[in-house]
């Protein structure tokens, strides 16, 4: 508590801004993983906090400690280029294994039929 | 030049990762990632599928991975205020096909990427049947649009950069 304390006005206030919009976001893509009701429309959810959400409290963390130790500390880069690459991934072999689950279980009220691109397979 | 760096991208990147990782620019960190960058694209030449990354145009990929970084902000706003003000019953989501151009490995990885780092799309795969592309969408208004954004906004700028040589 007492590092934060010594930590100047002009730094204090955007890394407040930014961890307090960081978390909301991260708040509300959970509240999006509940509220939805679909597979495919909660998989939307997390997809915000991962990205702005994310990089909002990399950011704060980047000028914190970037202003407490008087030298730039952005290493944090490194974590946000590792998400960048893996989040994409990991979306996109849930939702392909969603898909094709529920195709062979011929599930028809998921959601996975809507839009006309995937269809059961004897319909086929 | 080559045959001892086959890849001054990767090397470059490598080495800037290892300063990142241990936080310092002392010599003995430079050298020691200087050795890394330059062995590791050696070792790991004969692992790599396809032929090496060329970039075409660099200046194009900024411009690019910044339209981006602004769509996926945008869409962030855009999804969490669907998520706490719209009825979830009324939302449309659906699957859309997207006809592709692009054909580079390379390419589409960083298309794929992009499409899925943006919140509220998410690509499925490119169906078996022809060259395109199932993408997922939160809330669908209008399918010509998301098919013209992501064929001019983004595959585009991405056959510029990656495939510029090989076309006749």
């Amino acid at each position: 508590m007492n590092a934060a304390a010594e930590l100047p006005l002009w730094a204090a206030v955007p890394v407040v801004a930014l961890l307090v919009l960081g978390g909301a976001i991260v708040l509300i893509g959970a509240l999006g993983l509940m509220r939805l009701p679909t597979f495919y429309q909660r998989i939307h959810g997390p997809a915000i906090t991962v990205t702005l959400g994310a990089g909002c409290l990399l950011i704060a963390s980047m000028i914190y400690f970037s202003v407490l130790q008087s030298r730039p500390v952005i290493h944090e880069l490194i974590i946000s280029v590792f998400i960048l690459m893996t989040a994409p991934v990991v979306a996109m072999l849930i939702m392909r294994a969603a898909v094709y689950r529920d195709l062979r279980a011929g599930k028809r009220d998921t959601g996975a039929m809507s839009g006309d691109v995937y269809h059961l397979p004897s319909e086929d | 030049m080559k045959r001892w760096l086959p890849s001054p991208l990767s090397s470059l990147v490598l080495w800037l990762a290892w300063l990142l990782l241990n936080q310092s620019t002392e010599p003995a960190h430079l050298l020691l990632g200087a050795g890394l960058a330059w062995g590791i694209p050696l070792l790991t030449r004969r692992l790599q599928p396809h032929p090496l990354l060329r970039l075409a145009r660099p200046w194009v990929l900024c411009r690019l991975l910044w339209m981006a970084l602004v769509e996926i902000v945008r869409s962030c706003f855009n999804v969490s205020r669907i998520i706490l003000f719209a009825n979830p019953e009324g939302l449309n989501s659906q699957f859309i096909r997207v006809p592709l151009d692009l054909h580079d490995p390379h390419g589409l990885a960083l298309l794929s990427c992009l499409i899925n780092s943006t919140p509220g799309t998410v690509w499925v795969e490119i169906l078996p049947d022809g060259h395109e592309l199932a993408l997922h969408v939160f809330d669908l208004h209008d399918e010509q649009w998301w098919i013209d954004t992501i064929k001019t906004r983004y595959e585009k700028p991405i056959i510029e950069i990656f495939e510029q040589g090989e076309r006749p």
